[in-house]
């Protein structure tokens, strides 16, 4: 259980130094998954225990050799399952790809491995990372290991729910909106969603390819930093990536207080207003109140736009998955409906069966809103909107360093709760769909608990400023007081 | 029947076939020939989480076309997403580019001259797109009636393409030939495509006659069908209107073995293609300066080499013309002349005459003629050495087309060198008197008779006689018969 829990930036050290044995690392991992992985349901696919046992050994007879290298060398990593894997099946939680196999890993994978770290499972999400509590996965909901008649959040559920039950120190995730950052701070775990283009989406399964980007996850805001090193690099594979070197940021943490006169933190009021549970506004003004002072400012700031955000996204979401998920038709790869009958009959069963509800209604309401006649009414208005808010948000930055507010505007709910009532999960989403829209980096943290609910708290910085959002992550979390949470399970 | 006014418009699909891979991934795009669904990656299969990544030789190529055509080329340029659900495709939208919706293609607003002899035509370029082709479907049987299943073929999937599309300015299918002859030159002087290839240019014909419904005729794979379908399809838009029937606007598909056209469906059921912008593929941004660049480096075009075949070989219009009308062929006849400098009308005559009536017959392409230009000029030193006649030689050209062997070789192979001694003549000239003594004796006083004795002596020696001294021995013959010099 020790090992377990330690942060990955020490674990890697205590494996090249000889502390802790991979194998021996990698046998608790695997231990801890038996035992709790029938009450989580964290995990779509699990390799063998013989497979990353065989890893583990030959990790450690490099270390024997000497030749041992990389930022995760024999640390293990859980990767959302949207996020191809080469032979490693990738489902994206929908029956349609339950046998889908990709040839090939995506770049985040690639640099992974590269850097040494041992990939333990393929993790629960929300099918086609279309929701924010992992219930519409195809292979049942993931349970929040802090409760577990409770979501985990969602999109990437299941990449939460294997840090917060201390299975494995370092998770990948996606954020389309806000699925990095919604199951982090039902956890009280730590997910960053960077710029857009930081972090290549090459192979990752698209839903709203405008809008998304891989996210790190962690139990602390320095493991999310380590993640983030080892998976932000230009790729000339994904035309969206930022050409151009990335700065450490490790080492821009290690001395965190180094910001140059006092930090000026805007607090959001459009995300404290209307459909914000009295808890969460609570639990987040307190963790404000012991951020401030000794040169850190709060002040409240209004971004009017914020109020158009959730209709935008949604619009382009949907749009964008109406296309994104067009090639799914049983024809090259994946599910397909044993029936007879020409192409059309057979794609139509083929999608009917392979698809859950709630990614048929997204697809259906987009392509209603890229059709002839509904496009500029919709599409185009929502491209105004977000073009809008990115202007709210450059003007608010001009005068604050970051921006605050909650990430989630409720405590974790229920199983079951809102899953018939698509409306009022959608609105789960408020807060973070536009750091998406406006493409910035929006990291959340543990803010604090309702009894064992957690409730985080949500950061976000100008474009391409990881760096300093990072460093004032660092400092809050250690205001807050709130690193390496392990739920008692 | 009186004249109906007919408007036709082109979409005219190019497959960049001279780049070294696909538009949007490193898979060789020398697709032709390959086993199945082996030219294929992630990416142009369209597979989960793969992107597109753009090749920037593609845009160069495309902004090459776009000068030649006189297009406005957009400083921004944008790919967008087409819809729509069929095997063919990887990813059931296809990655092109759009004149609307904020979208802008790589360029607009161009156009191509037509010239014949007596007039100049203008056809406007809407247009001009870059797009990724799809897959391919394969029919076992060959037809998509008869074959009980089809297979798909993704080798195709992805190559590039420009989607080049014409006002409808164009009046005749003659018009559409001469359009799509100079395009094809063009294409190839700019040595972006080998459009010989099979299925390398395919053409959307548009067309209404009379005012009539807009019928669109799909994906005809020769510059000579898309003659013949838009004449099969005035003959049948005009028959029906005789009739008193109305022309709806459909799409029809062009049977390229009964030479047909047949419906495919009606335009109101088309569907809609939900067009929305690529976002995997940010803008791209062309400047002045690769534009202009690129304008330097532009190769001499068909219109440039056929004034200059006219100022420096001295040759017609008609020949210039025809000549480059074919790039190929164009570049024949100049490496012909370097070798054969002293006439290089002779050697346009004989290209334009002969060379390519013999390819046609022989049912050959340019490209697997064996006769070299070196053929060509050889055999032309042969005649004027008067090695060879005339005759010989129009026997010789055939065989070299075909076999590739030399002129000298074939002439030495098959014994054709010319017979021109004079003792020789006269007595195969005698023996034919004899033979021919009636006639012989006609010629006296027909000069139809001459000709015949010639003719004979002709045959008997399988053209190898010298017409000169064949002539003159016969005259000297016929004299000596009249004198009674010579008894038959």
């Amino acid at each position: 259980m020790d090992v377990l829990s330690k942060p990955a930036n020490e674990l890697g050290e205590l494996i090249l130094s000889g502390a802790i044995s991979i194998v021996d690392l990698i046998d608790k991992v695997y231990e801890r998954i038996m035992k709790l992985e029938s009450k989580v349901n964290a995990i779509i696919t699990l390799r063998s225990r013989s497979d990353l046992l065989k890893e583990a050994e030959n990790k450690e007879k490099e270390i024997k050799r000497g030749a041992a290298k990389g930022l995760l060398f024999g640390v293990p990593v859980a990767v959302k399952d949207n996020i191809s894997t080469k032979g490693i099946r990738t489902t994206c939680g929908s029956k349609i790809l339950e046998n889908y196999v990709p040839p090939y890993d995506a770049t985040v994978v690639k640099l992974l491995k590269k850097e040494g770290a041992i990939i333990i499972c393929k993790t629960n999400m929300d099918e086609f990372a279309m929701g924010s509590s992992t219930e519409t996965s195809y292979f049942g909901p993931t349970r929040n290991p802090w409760d577990l008649e409770r979501v985990p959040g969602g999109s990437s559920g299941g990449s939460a729910a294997v840090l917060a039950a201390g299975i494995v120190p370092l998770a990948l995730g996606s954020d389309t909106g806000g699925s990095v950052r919604c199951p982090a701070a039902f956890t009280a775990t730590v997910g960053l969603k960077p710029t857009y283009g930081l972090v290549s989406r090459y192979g990752l399964i698209a839903y709203a390819n405008s809008l998304e980007q891989i996210g790190p996850m962690a139990r602390n805001v320095t493991d999310v930093a380590l993640l983030l090193n080892v998976i932000s690099k230009y790729d000339e594979n994904d035309g969206t990536s930022i050409p151009g070197s990335r700065p450490d940021y490790m080492y821009s943490l290690s001395n965190p207080y180094h910001i140059k006169g006092s930090l000026k933190v805007g607090l959001v009021v459009e995300m404290m207003g209307e459909g914000v549970s009295d808890e969460v506004r609570k639990v987040i003004l307190r963790a404000l109140d012991k951020i401030s002072g000794e040169g850190i400012e709060i002040e409240e700031v209004s971004l009017s736009s914020l109020k158009y955000a959730l209709p935008a996204y949604y619009i382009i979401a949907m749009s964008e998955a109406s296309s994104n998920l067009a090639r799914y038709d049983g024809v090259r790869y994946g599910f397909r409906a044993k029936i007879d009958g020409d192409w059309n009959k057979v794609y139509m069963e083929t999608r009917a069966q392979g698809f859950g509800l709630e990614v048929k209604r997204r697809i259906i309401m987009g392509t209603f809103a890229l059709s002839a006649g509904y496009f500029d009414q919709y599409y185009l208005r929502a491209l105004k909107v977000r073009t809008l808010i990115l202007n709210d948000f450059r003007r608010a930055f001009k005068k604050f360093n970051v921006l605050v507010g909650p990430t989630m505007p409720i405590l974790p709910f229920k199983i079951g709760e809102k899953i018939k009532d698509p409306l009022a999960m959608y609105m789960c989403d408020i807060e973070t769909v536009s750091a998406n829209l406006a493409g910035i980096p929006a990291i959340s943290i543990p803010a604090g608990f309702i009894g064992n609910l957690p409730v985080g708290l949500q950061i976000m910085a100008p474009p391409l400023h990881e760096e300093l959002l990072l460093k004032i992550s660092k400092i809050f979390e250690d205001k807050i007081g709130l690193r390496n949470l392990i739920a008692p399970l | 029947m009186e004249k109906l006014k007919v408007k036709i418009g082109l979409e005219v699909h190019v497959q960049l076939t001279k780049l070294k891979t696909k538009l949007f991934c490193s898979c060789p795009s020398d697709y032709r020939g390959k086993p199945p669904n082996t030219y294929v990656c992630p990416v142009c299969l369209g597979l989960p989480g793969s992107l597109p990544k753009v090749n920037s030789k593609a845009i160069e190529y495309a902004v090459m076309v776009a000068l030649a055509l006189n297009c406005k080329i957009n400083r921004k340029v944008m790919f967008f997403r087409k819809h729509y659900f069929y095997p063919d495709m990887t990813k059931n939208f296809q990655i092109t580019q759009y004149d609307r919706a904020g979208g802008a293609p790589i360029a607009v607003n161009g156009y191509l001259k037509l010239s014949t002899s007596d007039k100049e035509k203008v056809v406007r370029i809407r247009r001009i797109n870059i797009e990724e082709d799809p897959g391919k479907l394969v029919y076992p049987t060959g037809s998509i009636i008869t074959s009980p299943y089809t297979l798909v073929d993704y080798n195709r999937a992805g190559i590039a393409l420009l989607e080049i599309v014409t006002e409808p300015d164009i009046e005749t299918p003659a018009e559409a030939r001469l359009f799509l002859q100079k395009l094809r030159s063009i294409l190839e002087h700019l040595d972006v495509c080998d459009c010989g290839l099979e299925g390398a240019v395919r053409t959307d014909a548009n067309i209404s006659v009379a005012g009539g419904g807009r019928v669109e005729i799909k994906n005809i794979g020769s510059i000579k069908d898309v003659e013949k379908a838009l004449m099969y399809e005035i003959l049948r838009q005009k028959e029906a209107l005789l009739k008193g029937l109305s022309i709806r606007s459909e799409t029809r598909h062009w049977d390229d073995v009964r030479k047909v056209t047949v419906p495919l469906r009606v335009k109101e059921e088309e569907q809609d293609y939900r067009y929305f912008p690529e976002a995997d593929i940010p803008p791209i941004i062309i400047t002045e300066e690769f534009i202009e660049k690129i304008a330097k480096q532009m190769p001499e075009l068909p219109d440039e080499r056929l004034k200059r075949f006219q100022r420096e070989y001295g040759l017609p219009y008609y020949d210039s013309s025809v000549l480059v009308s074919n790039k190929k062929l164009a570049d024949f006849f100049e490496e012909t002349v370097k070798l054969y400098k002293r006439n290089p009308k002779k050697v346009a005559n004989v290209i334009i005459n002969d060379f390519l009536r013999w390819i046609h017959e022989k049912g050959l392409e340019l490209d697997n003629v064996k006769a070299k230009p070196k053929d060509i000029a050889e055999l032309l030193k042969l005649l004027d050495n008067g090695i060879i006649s005339i005759k010989i030689a129009k026997t010789v050209l055939p065989e070299i087309i075909v076999s590739g062997k030399s002129p000298s070789q074939v002439v030495k192979e098959r014994k054709l060198l010319k017979i021109s001694d004079k003792q020789i003549i006269r007595q195969i000239a005698l023996k034919i008197f004899r033979e021919h003594k009636k006639a012989a004796f006609d010629a006296l006083k027909d000069k139809k008779a001459i000709n015949y004795l010639i003719g004979q002596i002709m045959k008997y020696t399988k053209g190898r006689a010298d017409p000169a001294v064949t002539g003159k021995v016969v005259k000297e013959l016929l004299t000596d018969l009249k004198e009674g010099k010579l008894k038959l």
